[in-house]
């Protein structure tokens, strides 16, 4: 059994402090925003866990074209870690997107282009998922589960060009869907300082947790392994 | 004809082959014995191209696997414990369907021909789900030499079947084997191996352990009694 | 022997010609196979035919299809109709090919693995358009109108090669699963909504009769997404089969 490796705990402790420091900032540094006061705060968080979604996602296609040019089991290991980190991080996401939207678009919902794609992610994850448990051989489900985060990741923005197309075809009569109509604002230099370490701070985490779920997943391989030696 | 170096196969973490060597040579008849899970099945759909090796060297007729695919699919016959075939259609159809996949010349007269080997001449426009599971597979033999190749493999052919489609079965493996086409067939019916095969291979833990001619063995007995040490000594000793 | 066998052969080189050929006829080999077997048990295509007209029977109660309604909602309730019955198809076509391993026979036969995926997704789309050209006369005739215009007609085409290029190689996945009846429209659906959004839009602007310039957006973007979802699906179909 392998130690945890030193640089992980070092990522550990960092993201940590990186973490608290991004709260203080947001809360205390950055100004109050004029017309949307204390819910603006979410935007800064909003952000970056869908950033960390975005990532996923890519980290996931990336892994599955690693793992069908050379086969090697670690790919699908990171391959599913970012899905599943990403799957939580994307949900996170849309429900501060809807804590936001609440006060200042009226209402917790609307097919806005970006909202109507991250559900759509998730949805492809959740098939992501589904398709994995379904299969028993561990080789079949790894080259099944890269072709279809390849698959997801052409198809997402295809969705997002189509559903954009949509909205400029037919302007929207209730509301606007776009942040930039209702709800936009400048970003002060101090906001800006905060958004941008809070971006970093998750990317960080991203990377902590991503580190983690890779090492338990080789873990576990490892356990199947030698539980198969035993019972031979 | 066949020839097999240091073939690994795993699936996830499991080892299945263990760098196993094998060697058939042309006109030969080699019945693969061993116990379940020993990984003949998994050996098989390796030669048949149906699954990558992991590591190792696997070449048939010459051609190596899996890069050259193509070629040893031309010359290889499988038969399964699944007989291939498509229930909708009539045995004529599903043979005509095979035919095209194999470009054979003069199709209609082979077809006909390969019908009369395995004596399903008369019911050539009938549903191949009206089939008993004997005849289906005696189709699927038809159906694997339709594009008479140089080897064929067969899967637990007798799997599933009673004495009479049995028998039957046995003439028509003997049939194929007489034109001098090589024949690896897996089973752990020893009795119909025996009627069989012209060799005897054991695979167990994923190696051959034991290799023996037709000629050295006397009777059906002394096959089993080869066989049952040859699985309970692990460092059983080749041939 | 083996002295000379281990000895490496050449492959013979086949002309770019005779390629071709043999590509086309193993295709169409499979292709024939299906159509045949169809013509026989006839159970996709009534499942998936007696399937579409009850979604619109459905629909009908469902969304009270009035004259008023049914301009801007027809669109939709066909694409619909045509998505869920073609699932069906798609699973049954690929079920058909699993139950007594014959994906296995046609891996055997010498032919390219794109052959088999062509001809299987051609026999889909040929399943597809039937269902299609059922359900557009009976809804036209449910509902006092006509469908029948080359506009839509290119749509629907347009459409179901999308659907049925992503749907064939998803198909092909989904049966080697456990849970193979409830997941082709799992993994299915979030992928191809970008050819579905755009076909119920270019039906819906033919429906409405709003002007060419508007509908051939859709239209132009139909066959982009065709011809990507076409190359992917087939690029990817030797690492669903292969083992």
């Amino acid at each position: 059994m392998e130690a945890k490796p030193r640089w992980l705990n070092v990522l550990d402790i960092l993201t940590a402090i990186f973490f608290v420091a991004a709260v203080l900032l947001v809360f205390v540094y950055t100004p109050m925003e004029r017309t949307m006061g204390q819910v603006q705060k979410v935007f800064y968080f909003h952000v970056a866990t869908a950033w960390v979604g975005m990532l996923g996602f890519l980290v996931a296609a990336i892994a599955g074209v690693s793992y069908l040019v050379k086969g090697e089991r670690k790919y699908d290991i990171i391959g599913l870690a970012a899905v599943e980190i990403s799957l939580v991080f994307f949900f996170v996401a849309i429900v501060m997107g809807s804590i936001w939207a609440r006060p200042i678009w009226n209402t917790w919902w609307t097919w806005d282009p970006r909202l109507t794609t991250a559900t759509i992610v998730e949805l492809i994850y959740a098939a992501y998922i589904m398709l994995r448990q379904g299969i028993e051989d561990p080789d079949r489900r790894a080259r099944f589960g890269a072709v279809y985060a390849i698959l997801g990741f052409i198809s997402v923005p295809l969705t997002f060009i189509s559903i954009r197309m949509l909205r400029t075809i037919h302007p929207v009569v209730i509301g606007s869907s776009d942040p930039s109509a209702e709800g936009s604002f400048n970003m002060s230099p101090k906001m800006r300082v905060a958004f941008f370490f809070s971006l970093f701070t998750f990317s960080m985490f991203f990377a902590d947790l991503l580190w983690h779920r890779v090492r338990m997943g080789k873990l576990a391989a490892k356990v199947e392994e030698l539980r198969l030696k035993v019972s031979a | 004809m066949i020839r097999v170096r240091k073939l690994v196969k795993r699936f996830g973490p499991k080892i299945v082959l263990r760098s196993m060597d094998f060697d058939v040579a042309a006109g030969e008849f080699v019945a693969l014995l061993g116990p379940n899970g020993a990984g003949k099945t998994t050996f098989l759909r390796i030669l048949a191209s149906l699954s990558r090796p992991a590591l190792g060297e696997v070449r048939i007729a010459g051609y190596r696997l899996p890069d050259q695919a193509a070629a040893v699919r031309r010359r290889l016959g499988v038969v399964s414990h699944q007989p291939l075939l498509y229930g909708d259609l009539t045995a004529m159809e599903n043979l005509r369907f095979y035919g095209r996949m194999y470009a054979i010349d003069d199709m209609e007269r082979r077809i006909l021909d390969v019908l009369e080997m395995v004596g399903l001449a008369n019911r050539r426009h009938d549903l191949v789900r009206t089939f008993s599971r004997g005849m289906q597979q005696r189709l699927a033999i038809g159906r694997a030499v339709l594009h008479d190749p140089e080897v064929m493999l067969f899967d637990e052919p007798h799997t599933g079947l009673d004495q009479d489609a049995c028998a039957m079965l046995d003439n028509v493996l003997r049939a194929v084997a007489a034109r001098g086409r090589t024949v690896v067939m897996t089973s752990h019916d020893l009795a119909r191996a025996a009627d069989l095969a012209s060799r005897f291979d054991v695979l167990s833990r994923g190696k051959i352990v034991a290799s023996v001619q037709r000629a050295e063995m006397e009777t059906t007995n002394n096959l089993l009694a080869f066989y049952r040490q040859a699985v309970s000594e692990p460092e059983a000793s080749r041939g | 022997m083996d002295e000379q066998l281990s000895v490496s052969v050449e492959v013979p080189r086949v002309g770019l010609r005779a390629q071709t050929a043999n590509f086309l006829r193993a295709m169409w080999a499979v292709v024939w196979k299906d159509l045949a077997a169809e013509w026989r048990s006839r159970e996709l295509l009534t499942g998936m035919l007696v399937f579409a007209l009850l979604v619109i029977l459905i629909f009908n109660f469902a969304l009270e299809l009035d004259a008023k309604a049914r301009a801007s909602v027809t669109s939709g309730v066909l694409w619909v109709t045509f998505a869920f019955a073609g699932t069906l198809g798609l699973n049954r076509s690929m079920a058909a090919e699993k139950d007594r391993g014959c994906l296995d026979g046609l891996l055997l036969a010498p032919v390219d693995r794109s052959a088999i995926y062509f001809g299987k997704a051609i026999g889909n789309l040929i399943f597809m358009l039937i269902v299609e050209l059922v359900v557009l006369p009976v809804y036209s005739v449910l509902y006092n109108t006509n469908l029948f215009s080359p506009g839509l007609l290119l749509v629907i085409l347009l459409g179901s090669v999308g659907y049925v290029a992503v749907g064939t190689l998803l198909s092909t996945m989904a049966v080697q699963a456990r849970t193979r009846d409830i997941l082709l429209p799992i993994l299915l659906f979030p992928l191809v909504l970008p050819v579905l959004i755009a076909a119920v839009k270019a039906s819906g602007g033919i429906l409405q009769s709003v002007p060419w310039e508007e509908v051939q957006v859709w239209i132009n973007l139909l066959v982009v997404y065709d011809v990507i979802f076409v190359s992917i699906a087939f690029m990817f179909f030797d690492y669903v089969v292969e083992e």
